[in-house]
């Protein structure tokens, strides 16, 4: 396959001028095995940089996975001073607030990819997808401040005493457990935030999708007397189907490494579980930050390798899922379609 | 003209960024000036671990350290006073105690700097040698509508019942009966502590423990198994949560408290006296604790010190450096910054609220401490 690339340029560059021709062709010749070894380089780099990575992971999280076992993944505690270490609060925080920021950025941002794609007109949609994309470029310390500035007394003056006055505020994973700080330190506000920052991500990917829904065949939606409400939920979402879980796996993925704004906002709770999205509580990535500048006791730094190496293999699962279940998808709506 | 229209623009979007990005660099330099003899490495956030330090080319004029971020601010005002009295640069990372110790350790830099003394084992262990360098208070703070700056009294017992859990209401009975003057609302104690790992919570847990080891048994170190509270992101973390939640207690360095204003509280002392947070009451502290006891390591925890008039929660920043010295001239080069700061940079460490060391524990250092590090064999000191 190769030879046949390399050899297919200068034949097709002959009939042009015979002498310029061939000095091209052997210019070529050059720099096409030159081009593709830095590629295969770059490509091999990547590879072997990630390897790299999980392989350093391991070596230096060893003391821990040996000396704490499954203890890191099945208990609580964090204490430097008795070599305790156990991440289960962390992994609960890390779920249930990515959690709560897919609950609200999923159906948020397919809305919105709706309004951009079908209803309003393309300049606007333009700026209004330019101004979405801009969201996805701030830095995530940004919206750290923000809401514990904003967010955080709105949450305990506001919209969490006024959940709980009402009789979903009783319900198991709400009702507010001994750790419940006014609601606006929680795991509710750390999604809330989480969601604003996946947004973008999940709309203009969203967006992009619904976008190659041939028009031929809204078209023919519209001929057979479809609403504009029709069309959009029998046509373009069954049709964009496959993306938008792409989409939601990239939101969640972002959402579950997600560090310095959730650090700010979940309150750091690591002694015990949450009862509720309304209490404090940590995440695996926040723990990792707010600990490893001050660590010196070298089994909480392997103990906080060791999460990282968690977060690392969570990461690459949860893409190879994604990956597998949107070919899986794609086979069977491709051959719809 | 339109092509050369949307250049102009262009070159005004490259220049408001360039403005952008020198403002945001000036800001992560802190209040320092922009001399070189800081690093703008202080910007680096806690959330940015590293341990594992870039190693920096030991050069000739300039001193170089890396370690706690509690001292820095003042570490970086003395490097750059000490430049202009003497043109010796200093380069300081504030990167955090952890990965101050690993940087002394792996000789990448000067001098390490810790919030927490190391024990005499690990010391002798790495061939280190520490002493400190400055004193710090670590104050209580409450959010109480009605109760002033220096109004609220705790006992170490009540302190730690709080933080244990244990007490909940403002209007226990255990602290009504400390504050008869004040009227107390019945309103729930939200804890805050840090959620950072740190020199701060070090010296506010082994407070907890020397003091009221009774009560309160959750350890002492850099970050323990809180029983209650929420975390609070550094002393602005701990602040903010205070701030903006009615009926909350925290604690950060005094210098922060003092700088924006929050309400702090007396506590009673181990002579049984109440104190309120000073430089006066920090430097009784220092001068109190028994530092002659603590050699040759110096390892010398500095809370609920002797004294009437000793402020119960004070700590010491500590400086590491190699017991032997590579290079005899560059060794006293550092040394010579450091007897600088302790007889001529009082003035500076109170400015920014930090507690000088008394001249008593200074004479210690250099004249048991000192003498022990030596370059080829022989002293680098005096």
């Amino acid at each position: 396959m190769s030879t046949v690339d390399i050899d297919i340029p200068p034949q097709a560059g002959a009939p042009r001028g015979s002498m310029k021709a061939e000095t091209r062709g052997r210019r070529l010749r050059l720099g096409d095995p030159i081009f593709r070894g830095l590629a295969t380089a770059s490509g091999l780099f990547l590879a072997v940089a990630m390897v790299g990575l999980g392989v350093v992971l391991v070596i230096d999280s060893w003391p821990a996975i040996t000396g704490l076992g499954t203890k890191m993944l099945t208990t609580v505690a964090w204490s430097p001073s008795t070599g305790e270490y156990g991440a289960l609060a962390a992994l609960v925080g890390t779920f249930l607030s990515t959690l709560v920021a897919m609950v609200i950025a999923v159906p948020l941002a397919l809305v919105i990819a709706l309004l951009l794609v079908e209803l309003v007109h393309p300049k606007v949609s333009r700026v209004v997808g330019t101004v979405i994309e801009m969201l996805a470029s701030i830095p995530s310390i940004v919206f750290g401040m923000v809401g514990i500035f904003t967010i955080v007394p709105f949450m305990q003056d506001h919209l969490v005493p006024w959940v709980l006055s009402t009789p979903l505020g009783k319900v198991p994973g709400i009702a507010p457990g001994p750790n419940y700080a006014g609601g606006g330190v929680s795991i509710f506000t750390a999604g809330v935030v989480l969601a604003f920052m996946v947004l973008p991500f999940i709309t203009a990917v969203s967006r992009d999708v619904m976008k190659m829904v041939p028009q031929v065949t809204k078209e023919a939606g519209y001929g057979l007397g479809s609403t504009t409400w029709e069309v959009m939920r029998k046509i373009s979402l069954r049709y964009a189907n496959s993306g938008i879980v792409g989409a939601i796996f990239i939101g969640f993925g972002r959402a579950l490494g997600e560090t310095m704004a959730v650090a700010f906002l979940i309150g750091s709770v690591f002694t015990s579980l949450p009862h509720s999205v309304f209490d404090p509580g940590t995440s695996i990535a926040s723990l990792i930050a707010l600990n490893f500048s001050e660590a010196t006791d070298k089994l909480q730094i392997s103990a906080l390798i060791e999460l990282g190496l968690i977060l690392f293999i969570l990461t690459i699962l949860f893409q190879v899922a994604a990956q597998a279940w949107l070919r899986r998808v794609q086979r069977v709506t491709g051959g719809r379609a | 003209m339109k092509q050369s229209a949307s250049v102009r623009r262009l070159m005004v979007i490259v220049a408001l960024l360039a403005v952008v990005a020198m403002a945001v660099g000036a800001t992560a330099c802190g209040s320092s000036s922009s001399s070189s003899s800081t690093t703008s490495a202080g910007a680096t956030p806690t959330g940015t671990p590293s341990p594992t330090l870039t190693p920096v080319p030991l050069q000739g004029g300039t001193i170089v350290g890396a370690g706690a971020s509690f001292p820095a601010p003042l570490y970086m005002k003395w490097g750059e006073a000490y430049n202009g009295v003497k043109g010796v640069k200093l380069n300081y990372q504030s990167i955090g105690s952890g990965g101050g110790i690993a940087a002394i350790e792996a000789k990448l830099v000067d001098f390490g700097a810790s919030d927490a003394p190391l024990q005499e084992a690990d010391l002798s262990s790495n061939g280190l040698v520490q002493f400190p360098m400055v004193v710090g208070g670590v104050v209580v703070v409450v959010h109480l509508n009605g109760v002033a700056d220096g109004q609220l009294k705790l006992t170490p017992a009540v302190l730690a019942s709080i933080y244990m859990g244990k007490t909940t209401l403002w209007n226990d009975a255990s602290i009504t009966a400390l504050n008869p003057g004040l009227s107390l609302p019945a309103i729930k104690i939200n804890v805050v502590h840090r959620s950072d790992s740190s020199g701060t919570t070090w010296i506010f847990t082994h407070y907890l423990t020397d003091a009221a080891g009774s009560v309160w048994t959750a350890g002492a170190d850099k970050v323990v198994p809180w029983p209650i509270g929420i975390g609070g992101n550094g002393s602005a973390g701990v602040a903010t949560s205070v701030q903006q939640l009615s009926g909350s207690i925290g604690y950060v360095e005094y210098a922060y408290a003092k700088q924006t204003g929050m309400i702090t509280t007396q506590l009673q002392n181990k002579a049984g006296t109440w104190v309120k947070p000073s430089i006066a009451s920090f430097t009784a502290a220092a001068a109190n604790a028994s530092w002659k006891a603590s050699l040759p390591s110096m390892y010398l925890v500095l809370v609920n010190q002797p004294g009437a008039a000793s402020w119960p929660i004070t700590g010491a920043s500590f400086i590491l450096v190699q017991k032997s010295q590579a290079d005899a001239a560059r060794a006293k080069q550092m040394f010579d910054w450091f007897n600088w700061n302790y007889t001529s940079g009082a003035s500076s460490a109170t400015a920014l609220d930090y507690v000088p060391i008394p001249a008593s524990v200074y004479d210690l250092v250099q004249k048991q401490v000192w003498p022990t590090v030596t370059a080829a064999g022989s002293p680098v000191w005096p």
